[in-house]
């Protein structure tokens, strides 16, 4: 009530200051004062948006950066420093890397895994049913996916079925979270698992956009299934696939929890989130400048993203 | 530049029979158009040819070697659909070549088939442009030219203007008739639902009705010798006025005396045990003349008058039937409305038709 009122007035009162008191439509200058009123009149409506996206998101931003320019104790100004040491250190750049093969890993196969399901199950007749299992894990935090697969990457061949299968064949059991290198691979297929079921999601309805008789025609023409599916299918949903495609990149430059809870960062299997997360509340001037590196590699993912869901409306 | 040959062919989904007992001979070089009202089946008749639809009983020759399990591809068929089903993504040039890339015809092959079609269709200038940055009407002719670029034995259209505009439509019809003049030798099958275009462009009509087909001729056989009532009041608008009547006179002509108190004289052949033979007559609006004279078909009370300009269409008041008469009467007569007026129309023109078939097939 308070609130709806508040709006009301504002704008009532702020309009009849602008047209009484600022610019009244009387005197010599009536004509002139009128069109002066009427050019600032659009932003007086639009203040109070810029007024409150400027508060919960440009201070935001301004602050972050402002304390990362700090020391962790918040007092000692140390300029760059804070970036300095992390460029400086071994564990940040193994946190890049490790990112960087997540950036290009994860919403590849999440997107082909999706693609592909969605095509698949489109004429089945239990392909909905299909469709409601592999959205599931969709459904599940991203700690509590990575608790499910602890069970299953367990070392321990009587919970983990990775090794259980190893043992039936009379092979040792692994730990496949501490295999170095390949481990960052076992870690991401818990995301690409759990974003899948939004790839099919999106690409289906997209699949089922595009208008049957340019499939008819392709087939007329000659086309086998797969000349249909990637010279008529594909290409008319390139824009709905480069959409889930950034948005789940934009998702993976997020992600902590599953490296926090697989594995605490150890075996070098760290990111960079997870890596924030291990100076947060420790030394937050450290963990703020991770934060500002994260925002500026999501950025043109981001621009495009949005560029690309625009032409997608049109 | 095929002949067709469809035996019994029927068409069902799950218990529903939408077609039956389907029987055709299309030979090389027609321009066949199936016509009918909409939900009859044609495009299912249409698709089943192409072999986008499966043939659930009958079969279907194609230069006499039965197609009904071979591929769209492989049945030497080309189709242009009614919403063009352009390729959004290539360009027109891409959208007339994709069905010799796949079958992965020469470089040389393919740019002059393009280039050929482009030309026959006035496409030269817009070749390297995308389907969305064309016209309706250029939509359309670049689907006639992917199908003019396969060089098919049959072409299939399936209600190929009725997304454009009422000018464009008279102007691609146009287009089409001179299409298939300059390739007297190819096979084309097209559906409609407009009984303009199916009386501009066939060789043949094919009328359906009622999941079948009501009969097969030339524009003009159905419009002067329909078989039945359906053919009678689809063909032809506006449409056949018809009036209950019984016959009372036999012979090489036929009178019969009819409800409102007319009679009519028709060209048509009875025998003596016809009398008292309950009949529909049919008479078109264009064939009647006002009359002063002491014989007349039928009389009313004109309610509304379109003058045209080169013609008049007269409504007259309706005397309990579901339609109302109607004439047609050539020049300008807008003094009529509101009058009580007499028609004729001459023994040639007359139609009789028992239990909706006409007398004269009998
Ligand atoms: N997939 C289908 N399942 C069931 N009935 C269908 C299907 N497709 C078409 N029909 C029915 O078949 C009939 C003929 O349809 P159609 O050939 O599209 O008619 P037309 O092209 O003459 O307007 C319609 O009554 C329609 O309801
Ligand atoms: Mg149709």
């Amino acid at each position: 009530m308070i609130g709806v009122g508040g709006c009301v007035g504002y704008f009532y009162f702020s309009n009849i200051i602008l047209d009484k008191v600022i610019f009244p439509a009387k005197g010599p200058q009536a004509g002139r004062n009128i069109n002066r009123a009427n050019k600032v009149r659009p932003w007086l409506f639009l203040f109070p948006a810029m007024f409150a996206l400027g508060l919960y998101l440009a201070y935001p931003v301004v602050g972050s950066f402002w304390r990362s320019l700090f020391d962790r104790s918040g007092n000692n100004f140390i300029g760059l420093g804070n970036y300095a040491d992390l460029f400086a250190g071994s564990s940040f750049r193994t946190a890049v890397f490790n990112n960087l093969l997540w950036i290009l890993v994860v919403p590849a196969m999440a997107t082909f895994f999706g693609l592909l399901v969605a095509q698949l199950t489109d004429r089945l007749k239990w392909g909905n049913i299909a469709k409601s299992l592999i959205f599931m894990p969709m459904a599940i935090s991203f700690v509590g996916a990575s608790l499910i697969w602890k069970f299953v990457y367990s070392a321990n061949p009587d919970i983990g079925i990775i090794n259980a299968t190893r043992d039936f064949f009379g092979l040792s059991p692994v730990d496949p979270v501490q295999i170095p290198f390949w481990n960052n691979f076992f870690l991401m297929f818990i995301l690409v698992w759990i974003q899948t079921g939004f790839a099919m999601v999106i690409l289906s309805a997209a699949l089922r956009g595009i208008p049957e008789e340019t499939i008819e025609a392709a087939i007329i023409d000659g086309a086998n299934p797969f000349q249909v599916f990637f010279s008529i299918k594909v290409p008319q949903i390139m824009g709905t696939i480069v959409v889930v495609w950034t948005t789940i990149t934009i998702l993976v430059l997020k992600v902590f929890d599953i490296v926090y809870t697989m594995t605490g960062g150890n075996f070098g299997t760290h990111i960079l989130p997870s890596y924030m997360m291990t100076y947060m509340f420790r030394d937050d001037g450290r963990a703020t400048a991770v934060a500002f590196v994260i925002m500026i590699l999501v950025l043109p993912v981001m621009i495009w993203n949005i560029a690309q869901a625009r032409k997608e409306m049109r | 530049m095929a002949d067709l040959k469809l035996t019994d062919v029927e068409k069902a989904y799950g218990d529903v029979k939408v077609l039956s007992d389907i029987n055709l001979d299309i030979k090389k070089g027609e321009l066949i158009v199936f016509v009918g009202p909409s939900g009859c089946g044609k495009s299912t008749l249409l698709r089943m040819i192409a072999g986008l639809e499966r043939i659930t009983g009958g079969t279907l020759e194609i230069d006499g070697l039965v197609v009904n399990d071979i591929p769209p591809a492989q049945r030497g068929i080309a189709m242009v659909f009614q919403t063009y089903a352009l390729y959004p993504h290539m360009t027109v040039r891409d959208n007339m070549a994709f069905a010799l890339k796949i079958a992965k015809k020469s470089r040389q092959e393919i740019d002059a088939a393009v280039s050929r079609a482009a030309r026959i269709l006035q496409l030269d200038q817009y070749l390297d442009r995308l389907p969305k940055a064309l016209s309706g009407g250029q939509r359309q002719r670049v689907a006639i030219g992917r199908s003019i670029v396969r060089d098919p034995k049959v072409y299939l259209f399936d209600e190929p203007l009725s997304n454009l505009d009422a000018a464009l439509r008279v102007a691609t019809r146009i287009e089409i008739a001179q299409l298939k003049e300059s390739m007297p030798e190819s096979t084309m099958i097209y559906v409609t639902h407009d009984q303009v275009e199916a009386m501009t462009l066939a060789s043949r009509i094919v009328v359906l009705a009622g999941g079948g087909i009501s009969q097969v001729g030339s524009p003009l056989e159905l419009y002067n010798r329909p078989e039945n009532e359906f053919v009678a009041q689809f063909i032809g608008s506006p449409a056949m006025n018809m009036i209950p009547g019984e016959v009372v006179e036999t012979g090489p002509q036929t009178v019969v005396k009819l409800e409102g108190g007319g009679t009519a004289r028709a060209d048509i052949p009875t025998n003596d045990g016809d009398k008292g033979l309950k009949v529909n007559l049919g008479v078109r609006p264009e064939d009647l003349t006002a009359t002063d004279g002491e014989e007349f078909l039928y009389r009313g009370q004109v309610e509304i008058v379109e003058a045209l300009g080169e013609l008049t269409v007269l409504y007259f008041k309706p005397d309990g039937r579901e339609r109302p008469m109607l004439a047609k009467l050539p020049g300008t007569h807008a003094e009529m409305r509101g009058r009580n007026v007499k028609l004729i129309a001459e023994p040639d023109r007359i139609h009789l038709f028992h239990n909706g078939k006409s007398l004269l097939y009998r």
